[in-house]
């Protein structure tokens, strides 16, 4: 049972996350950061989520392709 | 967004999808037995279609809000990991998705497996590897369909957009008899990453309150703003690529693999 539970919870996270975990936490991040700019400090922050996504882009493409030391 | 971008966007995930469970079936199918191959298929298909029925009438009683903030971060995530992998593989760091080389293999494990009926069907290997394979490409296209239509209170045109696709392919599969290797997946993949990152950031901003600068005519800049940076990066990295190619062998460091 454990086993199973461990491959289902194992394809779930390769299914959605994928490769690499840091996009969906910055993601993540950003999406809180905004909810945070709307509602605590009343700034419509439409700007925060793409820049913030084009940024996870490069990152983890340049994580992906960086030699390694 | 209008009903068009949402069966296209559907249409496109659903054909990439469909051209690789393609692939799997015809190798189940013409190098063991095509009755266990569609009695594996039509598994996976009645699967599938119980996951959109449990899932989709249960979409349309979240609140709107709710429902955006959470969909939207899973389509930007999802979204995000389809750009990724085109990217690398229009860049070179990734092999290209060769669905001949993915039929050869598929069928030389084929021919080697040992054969069998259980539970009633006659060729048991046959059976799991065309269930497994529909059933895994399928879902992509189920949750595509369901998060797209669900948050367009559209599910029938995004399951529309999904049958056709499957349809057409199946029909252009059927016609030719061999894996769709012309088809230009990568540059669908990049096309869908680049919808699903896109409709990704526009819900998951919504749901989090924001308020875009002429609605849903923002789409018509954060679409293109994508692509773009998309576009940017392949050509930044297919240089980066090319000049490490020329340093030597072994300086292009592998990327890490995946079935996406």
């Amino acid at each position: 049972m454990t086993r199973w539970l461990r491959s289902f919870g194992a394809f779930w996270y390769d299914f959605v996350i994928g490769d690499d975990w840091r996009g969906a936490a910055v993601v993540a991040l950003a999406l809180a950061a905004t909810a945070l700019l709307v509602h605590v400090a009343s700034v419509n922050a439409w700007w925060l989520l793409p820049v913030c996504v084009i940024a996870a882009l490069g990152w983890s493409l340049r994580r992906a392709t960086a030699r390694k030391p | 967004m209008n009903s068009l971008a949402l069966v296209l966007t559907v249409f496109v995930a659903c054909a990439v999808e469909a051209v690789e469970a393609l692939t799997i079936v015809l190798a189940a199918g013409l190098t063991r037995e095509w009755r266990s191959t569609f009695q594996g298929m039509a598994a996976a298909l009645v699967v599938l279609a119980a996951i959109v029925a449990a899932v989709g009438p249960a979409l349309t009683l979240v609140p709107l809000t709710g429902l955006r903030l959470v969909v939207g971060a899973l389509l930007a995530v999802f979204g995000l990991q389809w750009l990724r992998k085109a990217i690398l593989r229009a860049s070179g760091y990734k092999d290209l998705h060769d669905e001949g080389a993915i039929y050869a293999r598929q069928v030389t494990a084929a021919q080697a497996a040992a054969g069998g009926s259980r539970r009633g069907v006659r060729d048991w290997y046959a059976f799991t590897l065309s269930f497994k394979g529909v059933l895994l490409e399928g879902l992509e296209v189920v949750f595509i369909a369901i998060t797209f239509g669900g948050n367009q209170q559209n599910l029938g045109l995004a399951a529309a957009g999904a049958v056709a696709a499957v349809v057409v392919v199946a029909a252009v599969g059927i016609a030719v008899r061999a894996p769709l290797s012309r088809v230009p997946e990568n540059t669908m993949k990049f096309a869908v990453g680049v919808m699903l990152t896109s409709f990704g950031v526009f819900w998951g901003a919504e749901g989090a309150g924001v308020s875009w600068p002429g609605n849903d005519a923002a789409l018509l800049a954060i679409v293109p703003l994508m692509a773009l940076t998309g576009l940017g990066y392949t050509a930044l990295l297919r240089r980066t690529h090319a000049t490490a190619a020329q340093a030597g062998p072994g300086t292009v460091r592998p990327v890490e693999g995946s079935t996406v």
